[in-house]
């Protein structure tokens, strides 16, 4: 069942490229998005590039992963990268970003009034497209300083992960839009013919939506747009700007998923959604892949057996009951015998990954005889190789939709990141692209 | 049992799902409940293997013992002309209004209003009550935003405080408010046992409390059954282990036979295993720090459908939803 293998997506040539200047990960949330995103930055700079990662909403982790314990909305230099690049990571203050280009765009005063407005501060703190037009914004300020020559952008964690593409316009309609200038001065609008209709159509409206959110509401709207007034031809301008940028041939898009069904569900239909906006699109990047040493070992086949190496045990070892010498060992560990249930076993579970532990998991009053042993390693593989399989299958399903797009595949870790090396681990699994030892 | 149960959870744990398990299991034994939408998104609608879900209440399935989950996935706008309807009569205004954009405006831009409306949707069907006096819904489970926006989402009094000071969108405000701090309201938060989203969850937790918002319990998702007790001794024989393999029909037991070539590949699978045990433990670990019920719920390999929907609910119903 397997389909012609999609081409491999290789990240190297991509990330030295002079040309490549902006790549944009996008791709449903909890995939790994901003991690991978922080990976590409960190290679592409240990490969001699000056790059600034804008990330959204990093995990604390991700953020001291790159000895950064506080990311903010200015790029900080990430210490301790090999290599003559350097590494810049800043996360985004959407609040922050907005109050800058009033600072920016208006005088003292009227700035001052922008900023105290209660109704601009909801707008710049809560209004559900603040965030992606901002992160849009970022990313044109940062290309426009010219200061790196890659900039590696995370997108928010979107109620529609493609919401960062309209957001940008829906602001800006907003912003500078007709029913905002309609509610600010009616006349203006439409010229002679059109001003009854808009005038009957405004004190209904202005009458409705006062009655609805309150007089104060509408007032409040009305010193914003009167004080924002000149600022509104910007907002539109700038968002149709980064929206061309994005565009342009020196940016590229990755898709970031894991095999899974919905994820791939929603990479597939972003990679739709890109080819309809004409966003050029590298590749889509499939975390947390599987493999196997021991593909050739089928999930059938290793049940088969786990059950043949059980059935010949005593009754009560093959309960999981300890044999009488073991039980014995266990009292002077006063651990209760059977006790593997979720949530009980803290304190073998606990000493696996401590290379000092191994002293005591080798008298653990639990050790299992050999078969059991067996059949719980092919047990465990036989799990494995079901996960593999199922990931096929969801991955079969997007190639069959998009042979064309290529793929790069990293393979699962057992745990999160949390420095520098683990990135760089990330990186090396990235271009490497290929599928891990053994996946189908 | 509060009435109304908000679940969220970080975006890849499962909060639709876990939702739609919840309301399953709260309808069992001749209950009836509303399963709310709130981000148009038709996450329901795909689970319960339906057509997309329409502005109204509709029974999407039944129960074991007689009892009936209703859906409905609240649209902000829809609700809004409802609700103007309902103060205003506007009739054909309504339409006028949004094609001038004023609603859009209302719903989307006013921040904070849209929030209003659809918790205000599941406020209400908590409270009407048929003719006889009795609820409608004896449940409503609010399938809501993710964690990292629970809380502004929930808090809409303040949210809304600063811009409607009066006026009927400030006094719904006010009765919303009432009922999501009430008793009558829980908070539960999906996750699984990896850091990012238990660290999510520990913050989404503290400013639910801050907030004044009744939190619930803790679910965690998709959680793998234990397949090695315990792990691996370092001292273990691998040839004892090529012997087993090779007794079970794997193969040769000799070094570059097929069951000797297997012990390497298992044994690493196996540590593997044991980290991310380890791991797993140490987010339970972080978790029950949080002095809050906690519920696990097993991982379905087969991927998510109707039948493995009922099997979540079983296992709620067994822990006692």
């Amino acid at each position: 069942m397997t389909l012609d293998v999609p081409p491999t997506l290789d990240v190297d040539p991509l990330l030295d490229d002079p040309k490549t200047r902006i790549i944009v990960c996008c791709g449903a949330g909890g995939v790994g998005k901003t991690t991978t995103a922080a990976a590409l930055g960190l290679r592409a700079a240990e490969r001699g590039r000056k790059v600034v990662v804008l990330t959204i909403d990093p995990a604390r982790r991700l953020a001291q992963s790159m000895g950064i314990d506080s990311l903010d909305n200015t790029p900080r230099r990430v210490k301790d990268i090999e290599g003559d690049g350097e590494l810049h990571a800043m996360m985004l203050d959407m609040k922050r970003t907005f109050d800058e280009i009033v600072e920016t765009h208006a005088d003292e005063d009227r700035a001052r009034a922008i900023l105290e407005n209660p109704f601009y501060q909801s707008l710049s703190a809560g209004f559900a497209g603040t965030q992606e037009y901002m992160a849009m914004e970022k990313l044109g300020q940062l290309r426009s300083r010219d200061e790196w020559d890659l900039i590696v952008v995370d997108t928010p964690p979107s109620r529609s992960a493609l919401d960062f593409l309209d957001a940008p316009s829906r602001l800006g309609s907003f912003l500078d839009g007709k029913f905002i200038r309609v509610l600010m001065a009616p006349a203006k609008v439409g010229g002679r013919a059109g001003m009854k209709f808009l005038n009957v159509g405004m004190s209904m409206m202005t009458g409705t939506l006062g009655k609805l959110l309150g007089g104060p509401f509408l007032k409040d709207v009305q010193t914003f747009v009167a004080a924002m007034d000149t600022m509104f031809g910007g907002f539109r301008t700038r968002a149709d700007a980064t929206y061309r940028l994005l565009q342009a041939p020196g940016t590229a898009f990755l898709v970031v998923a894991a095999p899974e069904r919905d994820a791939l569900r929603e990479a597939a239909y972003f990679v739709e959604r890109l080819a309809a906006d004409r966003m050029p699109l590298a590749g889509l990047v499939l975390n947390r892949v599987h493999g196997s040493g021991a593909a050739r070992l089928s999930a059938e086949r290793a049940l088969a057996a786990a059950e043949a190496l059980t059935a010949d045990l005593p009754a009560d070892a093959a309960d999981g009951e300890l044999p009488a010498a073991e039980a014995e060992l266990s009292e002077e560990h006063a651990v209760p015998a059977g006790n593997a249930g979720p949530g009980e076993n803290l304190e073998t579970g606990g000493i696996v990954d401590q290379e000092g532990g191994k002293e005591e998991v080798r008298t653990s009053p639990e050790s299992p005889s050999t078969p059991e042993l067996t059949a719980g390693l092919l047990r465990l593989h036989a799990e494995r190789m079901q996960l593999l399989a199922r990931e096929q299958r969801t991955r079969d399903r997007f190639t069959a939709l998009h042979p064309e797009v290529a793929v790069a595949e990293v393979a699962a870790l057992p745990g999160d990141v949390h420095d520098l090396a683990g990135l760089r681990d990330i990186g090396d699994r990235l271009a490497s692209g290929g599928r891990p030892a053994g996946a189908a | 049992m509060s009435r109304l149960q908000v679940v969220s959870g970080k975006g890849g744990t499962g909060k639709t799902t876990v939702a739609a398990a919840l309301a399953l299991a709260l309808a069992t034994e001749g209950k009836r409940t509303l399963l709310v939408e709130v981000e148009g998104r038709q996450g329901i609608a795909q689970l319960f293997e339906t057509e997309a879900l329409p502005y109204e209440e509709r029974k999407i399935a039944v129960a074991p013992g007689g009892g009936e989950v209703y859906a409905l996935a609240i649209d902000a706008e829809l609700a809004l002309l409802d609700y103007l309807q309902m103060f205003y009569r506007l009739g054909g205004a309504g339409r006028a209004l949004r094609k001038l954009g004023a609603i859009d405006f209302a719903t989307t831009i006013a921040p904070g209003v849209r929030d209003v409306l659809l918790t205000g949707k599941a406020c209400e069907a908590v409270r009407r009550k048929d003719k006889r006096g009795r609820y409608a819904y004896d449940y409503v489970v609010m399938d809501a935003p993710p964690t990292g926006r629970i809380t502004r989402f929930l808090n809409v009094n303040d949210e809304v405080a600063g811009l409607a000071k009066i006026g009927p969108i400030h006094n719904q405000a006010q009765a919303v408010m009432r009922v999501l701090k009430s008793a009558e309201t829980s908070v539960h938060l999906v996750t699984l046992l990896e850091e990012m989203p238990v660290q999510e969850t520990i913050d989404g937790v503290a400013e639910l409390r801050s907030a004044g918002l009744p939190v619930g319990r803790i679910l965690v998702n998709m959680v793998r059954p234990t397949l090695l007790d315990g792990p691996v001794p370092q001292d273990v024989k691998k040839t004892a282990i090529a012997k087993e393999l090779s007794r079970a029909g794997l193969g040769g037991a000799r070094k570059g036979g097929l069951a000797e070539q297997l012990v390497e590949p298992l044994l690493e699978q196996a540590a593997e295993y044991a980290e991310r045990i380890a791991l797993e433990e140490e987010q339970r670990a972080e978790l029950a720090r949080l002095g809050l019920p906690v519920q696990e719920l097993e991982f379905l390999s087969e991927g998510i459908d109707l039948a493995g929907l009922y099997r979540l609910a079983a296992t709620l119903r067994r822990q006692g939803v």
